[in-house]
C-alpha cells in the first residue's frame, strides 16, 4: 500500500512538472501558448519535419531563455530538496535544512568576495561567481568535516555545532564585506544572495548537470542504508551498515548538491526545508519513494516560484524572495501543525 | 567455540573497562551475563558486535576474527537487539522488520520469496502480525522492543545478542520474550548471548551464567553454581537468600533488607 502510495505520486509529480515545464515556459514578455511550445520542442528533435508556423523570435525566446531557466530552476529544486531529504536522514530530524553545515553561507561568502573583489577575473564557461561560490560551499564544509572528525569517525553532534559556527562565520565575513565595499559591489552582492535564475543559458545547465546527477544518484543508491540509518547508528551498524561511509557520502552528496545551487541561483531558502516534509506526510519515510518523489515536487516548486518571480511586477523579484514570502508563513504554519498535534 | 573474547581490553575514551577478558560459549549455548551496573556487560556487548575497537585482544566468530570481517558479512551470522531508541519516523512495524533482511539482499536486487518469509515469520513469532501494518510512532515501548527483536529474527542470525531486551517490558512480555528465545535455542539450535539485569530470569532460561564484577569473570557455569548467596553477597554488595524456582528448579533469589546489618556488607 504504501509502494504504491509512492509510486503513484511520484508518476503524478512528474507529469505535473512536465506541464509546469512547458507552461512555465510560455509564461513572459512574450507568450507562447503550450500548443506552440510543444511544437518548437519537436522541431528540434532530429528526424522531425515540421513547418514553422510560430515566430521565429519565440523559438529563439523559448529555447534559448525560458527552457534553460525553467530546467535551472528544475535542476535547483530537485538537488535542494533531495539533499534536504538526506540531511534530514542523517540527522534523523525532519526540520532539517541542506545549509545546516554551512555550505550555504561559504557558498555566499564565496561569491561576495567574488562580487567585490574579483569581478576583474574571467574564469570561463561558467562565470567568477559561480565557480567561487561552489569553492566557497566545499571549503566551508571540508572546514566542517575537519572540526567535527574524531579519528576516523565524525559524531553528528559534532558536525552540527561546527555547521552552526562556520555557517556563522562566513555571514559575518559576508557582512563585513558588504560594509567595506563600495555601493555597486554592495548592491549586485545582496541581489545576488536573494537568489535568481536570470543568467540562466544552456552552457551553465550543462555545467550543473553532472554535478547534480552524481549527487543524486549517490543519494538514492544507498536508499536502503539511509532507511536503516533513521534507526540509529548503532542498530545501523548492527544491520550490517559502514554507517561511517555512508555519512561521508551523504555529506559529500548533499554538499555537491547545494554548493552547486547557490552557485548557479543564489540562496533559495525553504525548498530543502519544507519540501521533503511535505512529500514524507504524503509518501512516508522510505528514502526509495521519499527522495525520488521530495526530487520532483522540489522542481515545480521552484519553477512555479521562479514563474512567479518573473512575472509578478514589471522587474523581475528574486525567487529567493518569492520563497521567502510564501515559504516563511507556509513553514510556521507547518510547524504550528507539528508542535500541536493535540488539536488536529 | 563459536564465539570467542580473547585477551580484550576495551573501553570508552583510554580508560579501559574490560582488562584481558577471555571468555567462550559454544553453538547452541543460551549464555547470560549477568552483574551490577558498571561492570562491564554492555561494554563487552559492544565489543562483541564490533561497536567498540579493543585497544588489544580479538573476538573471534565461527573461527573468524569479526573485526576482518565486512560488516554485511557479520550482520548475516549475528544480530543484534540493543536498547530501544527513540524512533521518530513513521514507519510500519513491517517496514522495520523487514529491514532485517538488508545484510542478505543485494545491492539491485529485489526482496525476494524467501526474504518476505522471513519477514512474515518473525513477525509471527513475536506475536507482531496482528499490528503488521501499524506505525512504530503509536507503538508502547514494550511493543516497540518486540519489533526490534522481530527485525533481529528477519536477519536470520546463526547467534543473536540480547542486551537487557526486558527493560522497558511489563511482566507479561518479559516472560513471552524470554519464552521465545528458549524456544528458537532449543528448536533451531540458535545460540543466544544476553545481557540480563534480572538475575532470577537469567537464571530460570539461559543454560550458563557468566557472572562479571569490575570488568573480570567474577564466576561462570550452571545457574546453580554461579547463583549462591556469597557469590550474590561478593558481586552486588546486597545479603539474599536463594531458593529454589517451584516449576523450573533453577536457583531463585530473594532480596533481603539491608537495615541493620551495615556489618555484613563484604565487598
Amino acid at each position: 500500500m504504501r509502494a504504491i502510495r509512492g509510486r503513484r505520486v511520484i508518476w503524478i509529480s512528474a507529469i505535473v512538472l512536465l506541464v509546469t515545464l512547458i507552461l512555465a515556459g510560455g509564461v513572459g514578455a512574450v507568450r507562447i501558448p503550450p500548443w506552440e511550445a510543444i511544437r518548437i520542442l519537436l522541431s528540434r528533435l532530429p528526424g522531425v519535419d515540421l513547418t514553422a508556423d510560430w515566430k521565429a523570435t519565440s523559438a529563439v525566446i523559448f529555447w534559448d531563455i525560458r527552457l534553460p531557466r525553467v530546467l535551472m530552476g528544475a535542476l535547483v529544486g530537485i538537488a535542494l530538496s533531495v539533499a534536504g531529504a538526506a540531511y534530514q536522514g542523517l540527522f534523523k530530524n525532519p526540520l532539517a535544512d541542506p545549509g545546516i553545515l554551512g555550505v550555504s553561507a561559504g557558498a555566499a561568502l564565496g561569491g561576495a568576495v567574488a562580487i567585490a573583489f574579483l569581478s576583474r577575473l574571467q574564469v570561463s564557461g561558467v562565470g567568477t561567481v559561480p565557480f567561487f561560490a561552489f569553492l566557497g560551499g566545499i571549503a566551508a564544509v571540508t572546514v566542517v568535516y575537519r572540526l567535527a572528525a574524531v579519528g576516523r569517525r565524525v559524531p553528528v553532534v559534532g558536525l552540527l555545532l561546527a555547521g552552526v559556527a562556520v555557517g556563522s562565520f562566513s555571514v559575518s565575513l559576508v557582512s563585513l564585506i558588504l560594509f567595506f565595499t563600495d555601493r555597486q559591489a554592495r548592491d549586485a552582492i545582496v541581489f545576488w544572495m536573494m537568489g535568481g535564475l536570470g543568467g540562466a543559458n544552456w552552457e551553465k545547465v550543462a555545467w550543473l548537470l553532472p554535478y547534480m546527477a552524481s549527487g543524486i544518484g549517490a543519494l538514492l543508491f544507498y536508499w536502503r542504508e539511509l532507511n536503516a540509518l533513521l534507526l540509529g547508528e548503532e542498530s545501523a551498524l548492527h544491520l550490517g551498515v559502514d554507517v561511517e561511509h555512508l555519512k561521508r557520502v551523504v555529506l559529500v552528496a548533499g554538499t555537491l548538491l547545494t554548493a552547486a545551487s547557490v552557485a548557479f541561483a543564489g540562496t533559495i531558502g525553504f525548498v530543502g526545508l519544507v519540501v521533503p516534509h511535505i512529500v514524507r506526510f504524503l509518501v512516508g519515510p522510505d528514502h526509495r519513494y521519499l527522495l525520488p518523489a521530495a526530487g520532483v515536487v522540489g522542481a515545480i516548486v521552484v519553477v512555479l516560484a521562479d514563474t512567479v518571480a518573473r512575472s509578478t511586477l514589471p522587474t523581475e523579484i528574486p525567487v529567493g524572495l518569492v520563497m521567502a514570502v510564501l515559504g516563511g508563513p507556509f513553514f510556521l504554519w507547518l510547524l504550528r501543525r507539528r508542535l500541536k498535534p493535540a488539536e488536529a | 567455540m563459536y564465539l570467542s573474547v580473547e585477551h580484550l581490553t576495551c573501553g570508552y575514551g583510554g580508560r579501559p573497562v574490560l582488562r584481558d577478558f577471555s571468555a567462550g560459549l559454544d553453538k547452541g549455548a543460551f549464555v547470560a551475563i549477568v552483574g551490577p551496573n558498571g561492570c562491564g556487560k554492555s561494554t563487552l556487548v559492544k565489543a562483541l558486535s564490533r561497536g567498540l575497537r579493543p585497544s588489544s585482544g580479538r573476538v573471534v566468530l565461527d573461527g573468524r576474527d569479526v573485526w576482518s570481517m565486512k560488516p554485511r558479512e557479520l550482520a548475516r551470522q549475528m544480530a543484534v537487539v540493543a536498547q530501544e531508541t527513540g524512533i521518530d519516523f513513521d514507519f510500519t512495524v513491517e517496514e522495520i522488520v523487514a529491514m532485517g533482511r538488508l545484510p542478505h539482499l543485494a545491492r539491485f536486487g529485489r526482496e525476494t520469496e524467501a526474504d518476505e518469509r522471513a519477514v512474515t515469520e518473525a513477525m509471527a513469532a513475536t506475536d507482531l502480525l496482528s499490528i503488521a501494518g501499524r506505525l512504530v510512532t503509536g507503538l508502547s515501548g514494550g511493543e516497540r522492543q518486540r519489533v526490534m527483536v522481530a527485525r533481529a529474527l528477519a536477519q536470520e542470525p546463526r547467534i543473536l545478542i540480547l542486551d537487557e531486551p526486558t527493560a522497558h517490558l511489563d511482566i507479561a512480555h518479559q516472560i513471552e520474550l524470554l519464552d521465545l528465545t528458549r524456544r528458537l535455542n532449543r528448536e533451531r539450535g540458535l545460540t543466544v548471548l544476553a545481557v540480563l539485569h534480572d538475575l532470577n530470569l537469567a537464571a530460570q532460561y539461559a543454560g550458563r551464567l557468566l557472572m562479571m564484577k569490575d570488568g573480570c569473570r567474577y564466576a561462570e557455569g550452571a545457574p546453580l553454581e554461579v547463583v549462591s548467596e556469597s557469590n550474590v553477597a561478593a558481586v552486588y554488595g546486597s545479603r539474599v537468600r536463594v531458593t529454589v524456582h517451584p516449576e523450573e528448579g533453577s536457583p531463585h533469589v530473594i532480596l533481603l533488607s539491608g537495615e541493620g546489618r551495615r556489618d555484613e556488607w563484604a565487598c
